[in-house]
């Protein structure tokens, strides 16, 4: 490397430091807060950069003993998990139908999907909330299991779609010669190649419902039922003292799952935003 | 005997009607239709119809547990001459618009310097694209702490470096300042969202086309101007629209950083829509709020179907 290359390549990296500062600065300051004691955390002469009289776990054990942290978690599992499982199945098989098979309205369904994917949800949640009461399912994390595959199954078919299409058309057809049926074409050939899709189509849909926040909101509101974005951000908040080294933990602790699947699938999640947005 | 030979009769029966279903489900005009079902019902139910109330809600002055009746466009007319919806919807364009001009500024030459040769590359987009994984309504609780009228550390820092005059300002309590904070949050956000897909951009320019025009003797600035903006056109047009739709309904940033104020200088359609129609309970008018989103997001699906699927396929 000559040394025009090398100073070049160190500018590069001097230029990125901004960026990197900006998008991290606040998980350090959010995960040192949380961290601190609370005589060094509201003293206004220390230094908020660092940590001077020793680290605590305080606001974490706080957290979970004396809140309903626990069960805040518990829901949003269930319904991420439940909601991200049946929207993978419905917008797998709806994006295997829009990209493979030919029969009479599949453009225009195919449009009617790219549309739903557009609409915000803050565009829906008053009617929405109507619905919910309707069917009995108010203050009940049913009603989020229920609603969340209106934004997540557009998002798993269009996402599919892009895979599916990228699957040859021969390899299934192939199989349909040797006297495997449709059904078995799709199960057999087509999945197990666009294995990747399902992989990225679940994370995200995972991570979309895990990050939900105006129609938990709006859908439910007692403890036992709420999600936890929602319990952190109102029920962690009462009246005008905040406990900031907890609020800063129950965020913390309520990304968590987000990260450790983004640790491990970082590739996915690259390749997936890119995905969804140009294909 | 007639017992025994049932079984066996029924057996029989079934074979051809496995068989029938099964070459049904090989057609496409029956399977086709079959696949989409789930989801075309889904979608009848919980997005058509909503829509549909909400369309009725926002002619009616529904207001919660009362009948309502028709009242034509008055929701509408009201909220324009009430003078916290003309702040709304000046708000919704300055957030929208300073936003995403930053963004894309800042996303184009962010995914510049992703594109180059990098140490620790993959940690380098990792962290980049960390604050759009994380739930926003829990990260924007960081922000809060960080904008803390006493405990700032932002304005720690400023004050510390000599660029803010003590004792620094109120961010979330004056108007500007929380505009100010409600933007840099969702730039914040929005961020590895523009740099990520501009840089799937960048890397599917053909590099003959920076040999050439560095052979016709172009510098890296002409390079720049005349071959990766116009080639990444297509590319900036999508993320654009994209996340003008998703800027202009925002609703988490601003619930948890400002709740919509100071006195109403932060709200946006989503954030207003919530406030009059369930905290007041007036639910048409709410409706009629959200849908002043409806012409931005029919133009945005129009352009998109326009402009950007034809280049796709």
């Amino acid at each position: 490397m000559s040394r025009r290359a090398r100073w070049a390549k160190i500018l590069q990296h001097v230029l990125l430091i901004p960026f990197l500062v900006f998008a991290l600065f606040p998980f350090y300051h959010m995960a040192l807060t949380s961290l601190k004691q609370d005589r060094e955390l509201y003293d206004r002469f220390a230094v908020p950069l660092i940590i001077k009289q020793g680290p605590t776990l305080e606001h974490y054990t706080k957290l979970i003993r004396e809140t309903e942290f626990l069960t805040w978690t518990k829901n949003s599992l269930m319904v991420t998990i439940l909601a991200t499982t049946a929207s993978i199945v419905i917008g797998t098989i709806a994006a295997y139908a829009l990209s493979r098979l030919k029969f009479r309205g599949v453009n225009s369904f195919g449009t009617g999907i790219f549309v739903t994917y557009l609409v915000p949800t803050s565009l829906l949640f008053l009617p929405l909330a109507q619905v919910v009461n309707w069917l009995g399912l108010a203050d009940s994390k049913w009603a989020l299991i229920l609603t969340y595959p209106t934004f997540l199954v557009p998002f798993c078919t269009w996402l599919l779609m892009g895979y599916f299409r990228t699957v040859p058309k021969e390899v299934e057809e192939c199989a349909m010669v040797d006297g495997a049926t449709r059904i078995q074409a799709l199960t057999r050939i087509v999945l197990p190649i666009a294995i990747p899709g399902l992989v990225c189509a679940t994370l995200f849909a995972f991570t979309l419902s895990w990050n939900e926040f105006i129609y938990a909101l709006t859908f439910t509101s007692s403890s036992e039922q709420i999600t936890a974005s929602v319990g952190v951000t109102s029920e962690l908040i009462r009246g005008d003292i905040y406990f900031w080294g907890e609020l800063m933990a129950g965020a913390i602790l309520g990304s968590v799952p987000i990260v450790i699947l983004y640790v491990f699938f970082l590739d996915y999640y690259v390749s997936g935003l890119t995905a969804g947005a140009v294909k | 005997m007639a017992i025994g030979t049932l079984p066996a009769a029924r057996a029989h029966a079934r074979l051809p009607w496995r068989t029938r279903v099964r070459e049904m489900l090989d057609r496409e005009r029956v399977l086709g239709p079959l696949f989409i079902t789930p989801a075309l019902i889904l979608i009848a139910l919980l997005v058509a119809y909503p829509f549909c109330m909400a369309l009725y809600f926002a002619l009616s002055n529904a207001f919660i547990g009362r009948p309502s009746h028709f009242v034509g466009f008055r929701n509408f007319v009201n909220l324009w001459d009430a003078d916290a919806f003309r702040q709304t919807f000046q708000n919704a364009f300055v957030f929208t618009g300073i936003s995403v001009a930053f963004k894309l500024v800042l996303g184009i030459s962010l995914a510049l310097l992703l594109n180059q040769q990098l140490w620790f590359k993959r940690m380098i987009r990792g962290a980049v694209l960390l604050p759009w994984v994380i739930p926003t309504a829990l990260s924007t609780l960081g922000w809060w702490w960080m904008f803390n009228s006493l405990y700032s550390v932002v304005n720690w820092t400023g004050i510390s470096l000599g660029l803010l005059d003590p004792p620094g300002p109120n961010w979330l309590g004056q108007r500007h300042y929380a505009m100010a904070a409600v933007v840099t949050v969702n730039i914040w956000r929005g961020l590895p969202f523009f740099a990520i897909t501009i840089l799937a951009g960048l890397v599917a320019i053909p590099k003959e086309l920076y040999e050439a025009a560095q052979a016709d003797g172009a510098g890296p600035w002409a390079r720049f101007w005349y071959v990766t903006l116009p080639m990444l056109k297509p590319v900036l047009a999508v993320v654009v629209l994209f996340s003008t739709i998703f800027t202009f309904s925002d609703f988490n940033i601003v619930y948890v950083l400002t709740h919509g104020g100071p006195i109403n200088a932060t709200h946006l359609f989503a954030t207003y829509s919530r406030m009059i129609g369930l905290e007041s309970g007036r639910i048409g008018e709410g409706a009629a709020v959200s849908l002043y989103l409806f012409p931005l997001l029919v133009f945005v699906v129009w352009a998109q179907l326009r402009f950007v699927r034809k280049q796709a396929y």
